[in-house]
This record gives structure tokens, C-alpha cells and sequence, in this order.
């Protein structure tokens, strides 16, 4: 039993680590209804462009905001050259769009800064709580308990500022219906260049996160597809889906991997979620919390 | 001037419904499956050419990819641009048919080659049905992650199960030999010749089937499914069918990916990166066009071979050594722009342009 909990308690701080790279997915669906592939390559070109002002010689929060300014470099860089010409266009033709623009990131950060693994180093040891150790015996790291924290953190963040500000609301309306955010004088480019520069903030936060714990390098990419299941289960308009969506999956993909795994012959773990979201699927077809969608002819 | 189709008048139904409606058309297609069928092997078989040009890299390096990919893309065309179900598993169902044939020629002996190709294609096509279930109930980006379970599922069931690989260490697999009819097709040139009739073969059977019942069903599922349904368009079989001939197309491009080209395969060589590429053909050639899936494989394989040749000229010519991963990161990034330029410029790919250039010249040299 308690080693039931240990596997489930890891699987769920796994899982909130998904959640951030769904985060980053949600936010940008909602405000302009693009399926944005090139996430993981986002959350890869901000931790290698952190990392290679570092090993620069940069201070670490310097570099940090050196890194944050070329995320919303490249939201800008996004909104004019793929998002403006292809206004009006099928979801589709926006997705594969996005699909080339993770390519054209992760060729750029490549040929800037290098192929070859980082070490990034936060400051915070991926070692086991030891006093958690003692008491229950269970082995809970410490740098995924902080790693949980930050993304509590961020999300509440990101709550306040959809909720609170004036920014969030307008990105609330767009959300809604870009026609009638348009009506109402709601700029629709600024917002596009807000959302995929507050996308990019989430793609730093994760990256550093993700870096620290497995290195900087070009698997961080990879991301993005485990972020998909996620975002299934969870539906693509939710925020509170992508979090309750990333835990599901974390702590399944875990539980199924150590007690479905040997049974199969293992690393059942590329493919589990996968299913287990198309079987959720089958059931709900919008997610835990997307919008029911009603097809008129 | 020349291309122009005054005076040609159709006098029957059947002429009224042929493939080339247009003499000047049937023209150009008889000339270049004659250039490709006879032209090419014959010029390969000349010595004063062979002597100028490495035939045999040409063959095997860039004719032979070149038409598996266009079968493979073929294939997702038919599910993506036909019938509208977007599906990132493509390199899956590739996977499925190169085993399945490595299989049925291993297991049951003296097995026709081609049968074994055919049965490949019919096994992908059940796998196929099987994730594509799914779409029933589902639709667009929830479908399209669907059909990575198909990617992920298939390649990690071909590492762990030895069975299908026959227990070779990390499911490598080493393709039989090529046996078609007795005749035993060992050279490049005749892989070339024998990949060439496959895809001939299938490229006009979706030719015709996209323009019957079943293809103008596909498209109006497309274009919109609810719609389709309410005239009363079996969405069921519509949609599996689609999966299921998508996939007997990429399984047989599969079968032949091992068997023609490569000769080894293993699992992690149909990665989610094959997908993609393939993906990225029927983007740049033309999403719903059997010419544009041609079109866009021809310019997928060609562009890292152009991209590799100015690389070595440019190492050549200013006597300088480039960084190594230079060029494989300057082919990704110019993969990504073209595929944003493609979608921006032109979302309906190099087969429009063709279609365009093809009006133009109805009018030339006369403008009105």
C-alpha cells in the first residue's frame, strides 16, 4: 500500500509538470482558437536560449529575462508572419501551420546555441524529503515538490490575470467571440501577441523546470506530445482540465507502467496515455471540460 | 496555342467521364509514363550516359524514395484530403505493412511476393479500421491526437513483441529477397521498374475511385460531416472505408519502403518524424490531389539532396569547412518557413499552382 502511494504521489507531481505544457496549449486555444504543435518547441527554445546566456556568462535572472524577451519576440514574430496572413482559415490549415513553425524554432535555437545537452542547475536538489522519508518511509523528491509549488503558483498568477485585469478580460472576451471582442474595440492582433507571449512565459517556466530535472536538450521537444493526452482528457478550453487532466495522467501512466508494465514487457509508458484518453474519449467526446460543441447543418 | 481543347467534342457518356478529359492531357500522361517506364532504364542502360551520371544512386537514392513516399502520401491523402480525418499515425501504418509482409514471406514458405505485398496492404487496412473506430465519435484535433495512439501503439509493439521481427535483437528486420513471378529483381533498375508499376497501378486506382460514389461521399464527409449524414451518407462505412484504403496504400508503401528501398527496417524507423514528413508532402503538394501528393513527395525527398549538394559546392567553392549540423538545421528551418509560406501563399499546394499554370496556358499566346 505504501508503495501504492509513493508510485501515485510521484505520478502526481509528474503529472503537474504535463500540466504546465498544457498550459501552455490551453491558453492559446482559448484566445485564438489555434491548436499550437510548436508548444514543446517553444518550451525547448526558451530553456536553451536561458541556458546559453548563462553559459555566456550571465547572471541567471538576467538571463532569465534576456530569455522571456525573445519569447515575446518570437510572439510578435508569430502573430505577423503565421497568424495574420492566415486569419479566417480552417483550425486545420492553423495547426499544420504551427506544426512548421515548431520545426523553423527548433532549427533557429539549434543553430544558435548549439546541439548538444545543457546541465541547468536551479538551485534546488532532486533529492528525497528526508523527514517524509523517516516518518512514512515513502521517497517523495524535494525538487518535484518545489516544481508542483512553482506551477501552483503560476497558475494561480494566471487566474488573477484572466480574472482581475483588463488584459485577461479582454483575452476572456476574444476567447468568446472574436467577432463581438472585435465589436466592442478589442484589438485582436495585441491580444494574439499578449497570448503567445504569455504562452511563452509559461514555455520558460516549464522549460526551466523540465531542464533542471532531465537537462536542456533537444527531447524537451517531445513535451508537446505528452501534453496532448492531457489536454484531451481535460478538454483544450480548460485551464482547471489541463491541471486536473495532467494529474490524471501522470498518475496513471505511473500506476499502469508498475503494475500493467511487466505484465506486457514494459515501457508501456510512451503509449498509455494515449489510450487511456481515446478511451475517455469514446465516452465524453469534449473532454472532462470542454465546451460541448452542438454541430448545426 | 498548344494547349487548347477547341473542337474536341464529346460525343458519348464514357468520353464525358474519362480520366483525361482533355487530349492534350492524355498526351503528356502517355509520354510520361513512357519516359518513366521505358525512357529512364533505357537511358541507364546507355553507356555513353551511364558513364556521366550514377544511375544507380539516382535509382535507389532518389527515384525509388521518391515513389514510395508519393504512394505513402497517396495514402494519407485519401484519409486527410479526400475524407477529412486528419491522421498523424501515417509512418504506422507503413510500419504495419513493411512487418506484415516480412512476416508472410517468413512464415508461409513459398509465398508470391506480390500476394504478400496485397495481404501487407490488407492488414495495415485492419489495423486502420481498428484506430479509426474512433472518429466515429470523434472529430479534427481530438481524431488527430487519436491517431498517435495508432503511431505510439504500433512502434512500441513491434520492439517489445520479438514474434515479428522473428526475435532479431531490437526488431531489425533484414527484407527478404525481391522474387516477382520467378523473376528474381535484384539491380536498382529493376526495383525502380517494379516500385514504378506498383504505384502506377494504385495512383489510377485512386484516380478512380476518388471520383466515384464512394470518393464523392468522402468528400462531403469533408466538407461538412453533419451535413453528409442528414442527406443520408453512411458515416460508418464512409469513414472506415476511408481509413482502411488510406491504410492498405501506406501499408503497401510500407511493404515496399522495406523491401524496395531499404532492404533493413526496424520499428524506430517509422518515428512520428515519418509521419510528419509525410504529412508535410500533402501540405506542400496539394491537400485532396492525387497529382499534388506526387507533386509534394517529389519536393520533400529532393529538397534535403539540393540542400546537401549546395552545402558540399559551397565547402567546394570557397574552400571552407561548415559546422557540422549546419546544414541539417538550416534544411529544418527551411522546412518550417515552407511550410508556413505554402499555407499562407498558397494553402492548397503545388497542385494548384499547376492548375493555374494550366489555365494560363489554355489562353497563351492570346489573352482573350
Amino acid at each position: 500500500m505504501q508503495f501504492f502511494f509513493e508510485v501515485l504521489i510521484g505520478g502526481l507531481l509528474a503529472g503537474v509538470m504535463y500540466s504546465l505544457v498544457a498550459l501552455g496549449f490551453v491558453l492559446i486555444y482559448k484566445a485564438s482558437g489555434v491548436f499550437n504543435f510548436a508548444q514543446g518547441a517553444m518550451v525547448f527554445f526558451a530553456a536553451l536560449t536561458t541556458v546559453g546566456f548563462i553559459s555566456k556568462g550571465a547572471p541567471f535572472w538576467i538571463a532569465v529575462a534576456l530569455a522571456l524577451a525573445a519569447m515575446v519576440a518570437l510572439a510578435f514574430f508569430t502573430e505577423r508572419v503565421v497568424l495574420r496572413p492566415l486569419v479566417n482559415q480552417p483550425q486545420i490549415t492553423l495547426f499544420m501551420a504551427t506544426i512548421g513553425l515548431s520545426f523553423f524554432i527548433e532549427g533557429i535555437a539549434q543553430l544558435t546555441w548549439g546541439a548538444q545537452v545543457h546541465a541547468l542547475d536551479l538551485g534546488i536538489a532532486d533529492e528525497p524529503i528526508e523527514w517524509l522519508m523517516d516518518k512514512t518511509g515513502m521517497n517523495i523528491s524535494k525538487f518535484d515538490l518545489v516544481a508542483s509549488g512553482i506551477a501552483a503558483a503560476l497558475v494561480a498568477v494566471l487566474a488573477v490575470f484572466f480574472n482581475k485585469t483588463r488584459t485577461g478580460r479582454a483575452l476572456r472576451a476574444v476567447a468568446d467571440d472574436h467577432q463581438a471582442a472585435l465589436a466592442v474595440g478589442i484589438s485582436l492582433r495585441s491580444i494574439w501577441v499578449i497570448v503567445w507571449a504569455v504562452a511563452g512565459f509559461v514555455a520558460l517556466v516549464t522549460g526551466l523546470l523540465w531542464g533542471a530535472r532531465n537537462g536542456v536538450q533537444f527531447a524537451l521537444t517531445f513535451l508537446a506530445l505528452k501534453a496532448l493526452p492531457v489536454l484531451i482528457l481535460g478538454g483544450f478550453e480548460s485551464i482547471a482540465g489541463a491541471i486536473v487532466g495532467g494529474l490524471i495522467v501522470g498518475a496513471s501512466e505511473k500506476l499502469a507502467e508498475v503494475y500493467i508494465g511487466p505484465h506486457v514487457g514494459g515501457g508501456i509508458e510512451s503509449w498509455f496515455p494515449y489510450v487511456l484518453a481515446l478511451a475517455f474519449l469514446l465516452v465524453r467526446p469534449e473532454g472532462l471540460f470542454g465546451e460541448r460543441r452542438i454541430d448545426r447543418v | 496555342m498548344l494547349y487548347r481543347e477547341a473542337g474536341q467534342f464529346k460525343t458519348t457518356y464514357a468520353a464525358d467521364q474519362q480520366l483525361f478529359p482533355i487530349r492534350q492531357d492524355r498526351i503528356a500522361m502517355a509520354i510520361l509514363l513512357a519516359f518513366a517506364f521505358v525512357g529512364v532504364p533505357l537511358a541507364a542502360a546507355t553507356p555513353l550516359l551511364a558513364g556521366a551520371i550514377d544511375f544507380n544512386y539516382w535509382f535507389s537514392g532518389v527515384l525509388i524514395p521518391f515513389l514510395i513516399f508519393a504512394l505513402a502520401a497517396l495514402g494519407l491523402n485519401i484519409l486527410t484530403g479526400y475524407a477529412g480525418q486528419l491522421s498523424l499515425g501515417t509512418a504506422a501504418f507503413m510500419a504495419v505493412g513493411a512487418f506484415a509482409a516480412y512476416n508472410f514471406e517468413l512464415r508461409l514458405p513459398g509465398m508470391p511476393m506480390l500476394l504478400s505485398f496485397i495481404l501487407a496492404g490488407v492488414t495495415a487496412a485492419l489495423i486502420g479500421i481498428v484506430f479509426g473506430l474512433p472518429s466515429l465519435r470523434i472529430k479534427g484535433f481530438y481524431l488527430a491526437v487519436a491517431t498517435l495512439a495508432a503511431q505510439f501503439f504500433v512502434v512500441w509493439a513491434l520492439t517489445k513483441f520479438g514474434w515479428f521481427s522473428n526475435y532479431s535483437s531490437s526488431g531489425v528486420i533484414t527484407a527478404q529477397k525481391l522474387v516477382v513471378f520467378g523473376y528474381v529483381v535484384d539491380t536498382p533498375v529493376k526495383r525502380y521498374l517494379l516500385v514504378l508499376a506498383i504505384v502506377s497501378v494504385m495512383a489510377l486506382a485512386a484516380k478512380n475511385m476518388v471520383r466515384s460514389a464512394i470518393g464523392r461521399a468522402w468528400m462531403a464527409v469533408r466538407d461538412m460531416d453533419v451535413a453528409a449524414a442528414v442527406v443520408g451518407i453512411p458515416m460508418m462505412k464512409t469513414k472506415l472505408l476511408a481509413f482502411a484504403i488510406s491504410s492498405f496504400y501506406c501499408g503497401v508503401a510500407g511493404a515496399l519502403y522495406a523491401f524496395a528501398y531499404l532492404g533493413t527496417v526496424e520499428p524506430a524507423g517509422f518515428e512520428l518524424d515519418l509521419s510528419f514528413r509525410i504529412l508535410f508532402m500533402i501540405i506542400v503538394g496539394g491537400v485532396g490531389s492525387i497529382l499534388g501528393s506526387f507533386l509534394g513527395a517529389a519536393f520533400i525527398v529532393l529538397l534535403p539532396i539540393f540542400m546537401d549538394l549546395s552545402a558540399t559546392s559551397i565547402e567546394r567553392s570557397f574552400g571552407l569547412a561548415l559546422p557540422a549540423g549546419l546544414v541539417s538545421n538550416l534544411t529544418l528551418i527551411l522546412f518550417g518557413a515552407l511550410i508556413i509560406f505554402f499555407l499562407v501563399v498558397e494553402p492548397l499546394g503545388l497542385a494548384r499552382l499547376w492548375q493555374i499554370a494550366k489555365e494560363k496556358l489554355r489562353l497563351w499566346p492570346f489573352p482573350h
